[in-house]
């Protein structure tokens, strides 16, 4: 990054601030932290000197909330109130998550989004992941010594919008500002194409503790490109430990465990799933609470053929990305395989079968996706110069449409579309006169709107009465450069809008999101008010650093009254951060957004210029 | 000042026309994302957040358009005025719509029958189609300026695309 000269007295003159940026790998099994220090990325770790973080919250009756190891080892004695493996559950109903059955808990049905009944109350799928997040931000500020500007958040690529919406509410649940969320295998790749200088077509093959994910990605200097992305958002290491869990049960003449005893069990057909790895043979001993004994030994020539349909059940979505992707196996340049559930010999054998060739295993499939996150979150904390960055062009999983009269769906946007993306469908009236139209927002790829995903409803009112054809209302999907969607529709005569955030009808609304973050500060209602008003300064730090930096590059694209305007605006806005309202600040931040608004178009404009003339003007910065 | 009504040719800086070079076309996606992408953008204000979302939508919309020979005919023809109206005109030659039928009584028995090598023969033969089809679109489009011709050759493509899918439905269907 070019030193900048600026030259106005009394300001700021560090050029080169070092933002604090973590990427984190919110994973079903475990989570990890990372950053990038001295342009060397680590993950970071807790006291213990450990950087796996097992994702399990423990609610104690006396309110205590415990995170991690601690929590792990409660789950046997108090499984009902000890939850493991939370992500299965965002952004789900309880019908679309497996093994309910031998789950312990007391499962609310709740609309959207399925809730656990703890001992310290009701508890959303987001709250739990939220004590994980902030469990792993407050470790972060501990090492870094601060307070982070940002995060970048992984996620399964084959996560729908649900399940990223719930993803990035536990992120702000849990004080996180979101820089971006990246898909795991993308994440994956950055790490693993920049550590070997990686040119070509390459698949990640990323089978984490509850999600599988397969991406196909062109690799060039400077370029990622997700060509095709497939997965299965609800298979992973969980249901191989699920198939050997249900083996000891059969072969030990065990019927009905008690919630404990499953719970132990299901933790020892993980330490043998984990040991069948290393080991051809692994005995399997324990004594259960009414005295049962379990005394098995089991053959890794028999777990694998236990769990052979799940192994081929990640094939199904490699074969569709490639055909998605118009590729052969053999096209792939090599296979990078992410995830602790690729460490079982018999899914890389499989792997290894199907492509031709020998996954590659040099990188460690835990830490990988965090040191990607990591690497991505320095850039887009503005930490890197521009000359350096990379280009991350990234895809929809999942085909998003609109429900059609008979029950059947509309695609308008299809799977792995290179996002953000808008694309606008119009619809017509069916009947004369009629004054309002209901939408129904899906994503899937089936063909009737019952076998997809509903994210959304709304309607559209205010249409002018005319014969059954006549109206014409435009539907425009946005998707954002997180994989996150939002509707509008307007009818084309009369410009009747209505918009509607694809979010509240299953994720959580905002003001519950509002009273939960009150509810966390209930007991500190200053630390509340003084981490607003800190945000808040901030950004309007942040805000008014980029503007600099933007004028002393290009600050010829404004004349003399343009230029004054503007340096009136950040000195007002500067003044004001200075000051302890939060809300007034706010107030000139977006006063400001306004006014530099003409200053960043142009700013646009003239880069995309020299980008069409080919130019490269090295002391350019955006 | 460049706005994000200008024609996709012009944005990326290419004659506007339908033989185009490729290798041109994605250079300038690339130099053109590369300088508007939300990920140059995610530590700054707002406002140019907003920005760079637009402006990263519209090239991607741009080169999705032009980089596909169905896509690129189809939006030449909306340029000079010409509506393909995939659905509403029917007017095809018989001999086309005849191999249409033939095409589907064939894809009805292969899914009928699983049969996954009747399947990728289909799906050979209308690649092969395609790209007969596509020449002739540049020859219409380029050479003779016969836009209704061209508007033709846009439905006919349409159909293969469509019978495509369907194939590829069919083929992922026996998988599962």
């Amino acid at each position: 990054m070019a030193l900048l000269q600026i030259s106005e007295p009394g300001m700021s003159t560090a050029p080169h601030q070092h933002r604090l940026a973590v990427g984190i790998d919110l994973g079903t099994t475990n989570s990890l932290v990372a950053t990038v220090r001295n342009g060397v990325a680590l993950c970071l770790q807790d006291d213990d000197g450990k950087v796996l973080l097992p994702s399990v919250v423990h609610y104690l009756a006396d309110g205590q909330i415990v995170v991690g190891r601690k929590a792990q080892s409660a789950q046997a004695v108090d499984p009902r109130n000890t939850i493991v493996s939370v992500k299965r559950f965002m952004g789900r109903g309880l019908r679309d998550v497996s093994h309910v059955e031998t789950m312990p808990y007391d499962f609310v049905d709740a609309e959207g989004m399925v809730r656990l009944r703890t001992v310290q109350g009701v508890k959303s799928p987001v709250q739990v992941s939220a004590e994980i997040l902030k469990d792993l931000r407050v470790r972060a500020e501990r090492s870094l010594g601060g307070e982070l500007t940002g995060a970048v958040i992984t996620v399964p690529a084959y996560f729908d919008d649900a399940q990223r919406q719930a993803t990035k509410d536990a992120a702000r649940l849990a004080g996180l500002n979101v820089l971006r969320l990246l898909n795991e295998p993308t994440a994956a790749a950055i790490a693993y194409g920049l550590e070997n200088a990686s040119e070509g077509t390459y698949a990640v093959y990323d089978l984490g503790g509850g999600t599988f994910d397969i991406s196909i990605l062109r690799l060039s200097r400077g370029v990622f490109e997700v060509v095709a992305t497939n997965g299965d958002a609800s298979l992973g290491g969980d249901d191989f430990d699920h198939r050997l869990f249900c083996w000891i049960l059969d072969n030990a003449g065990i019927s009905l465990p008690s919630d404990r005893d499953a719970r132990r069990l299901l933790m020892k057909a993980r330490e043998v799933k984990e040991r069948l790895s290393l080991d051809e043979s692994v005995s399997i001993r324990m004594t259960l609470e009414r005295g049962d004994e379990v005394d098995l030994a089991i053959d890794r020539s028999v777990f694998v053929e236990i769990t052979r349909p799940l192994v081929a059940k990640t094939l199904k979505p490699v074969k569709k990305a490639l055909r998605d992707a118009g590729l052969e196996p053999g096209d792939v340049k090599g296979v990078v395989m992410v995830g602790g559930a690729t460490r079982m010999p018999h899914v890389q054998q499989a792997v290894g079968e199907f492509f031709g060739q020998t996954p590659l295993t040099n990188l460690d499939p835990d830490t990988v996706v965090a040191i990607g996150a990591a690497i991505q979150a320095n850039v887009l904390a503005g930490n890197r110069a521009a000359e350096d960055e990379w280009l991350l062009l990234d895809v929809i999983p999942l085909s998003l449409g609109i429900e059609t009269m008979g029950g059947l769906v509309e695609k308008i946007i299809p799977r792995n579309a290179t996002i953000p993306t808008a694309r606008a469908q119009d619809f017509t009236t069916f009947k004369d006169g009629q004054t309002a139209m209901a939408f129904h927002v899906v994503q899937g790829e089936r063909e009737l709107v019952s076998a997809c995903r509903s994210l959304a409803r709304f309607e559209l009112r205010g249409i002018p009465p005319l014969v059954a054809g006549a109206a014409r209302i435009r539907v425009t999907f946005q998707v954002d450069a997180d994989g996150l969607l939002s509707v509008s529709a307007r009818e084309l005569t009369t410009g009747v809008e209505a918009r509607v955030e694809v979010k509240p009808s299953y994720g959580l609304a905002d003001h519950e999101i509002a009273d939960m973050l009150k509810a966390g500060f209930e007991n500190a209602r200053e630390d509340m008010e003084l981490r607003g008003l800190r945000e808040q300064q901030v950004e309007a730090e942040r805000v008014v650093e980029a503007t600099m930096k933007a004028l002393d590059a290009d600050g010829d694209l404004l004349n003399t009254n343009e230029r004054a305007e503007l340096d009136a605006a950040i000195a007002s806005l500067r003044a004001t951060a200075d000051g302890q309202d939060s809300r007034a600040i706010k107030i000139q931040l977006e006063a400001f957004n306004r006014a530099s608004n003409e200053f960043a178009s142009r700013r646009m404009d003239k880069s995309i210029r020299q980008a069409l003339a080919g130019q490269r003007i090295d002391d350019l910065r955006i | 000042m460049l706005d994000l009504k200008q024609d996709y040719f012009a944005l990326f800086g290419l004659p506007t026309g339908f033989a185009i070079d490729m290798d041109r076309l994605e250079q300038a996606y690339l130099d053109i994302q590369g300088r508007v992408h939300p990920d140059r953008f995610a530590h700054l204000s707002d406002a140019d957040k907003r920005l760079s979302m637009q402006w990263a939508t519209h090239a991607n919309e741009a080169f999705r358009t032009l980089k596909s020979p169905l896509t690129r005919g189809q939006y030449l023809l909306e340029l000079q005025g010409v509506d393909p109206a995939f659905e509403t005109n029917t007017a095809m030659s018989s001999d086309f719509l005849m191999e249409q039928m033939e095409w589907r009584e064939a894809l009805g028995e292969a899914r009928e029958a699983a049969d996954e090598e009747v399947l990728e023969d289909l799906s050979r033969r209308i690649r092969h189609a395609n790209r007969t089809l596509i020449e002739q679109l540049g020859e219409e489009l380029d050479q003779k300026r016969d836009l209704r011709a061209a508007a033709d050759t846009v439905r006919r493509l349409k159909f293969l695309e469509k019978l495509q899918h369907e194939i590829n439905d069919a083929l992922t269907a026996l998988e599962s």
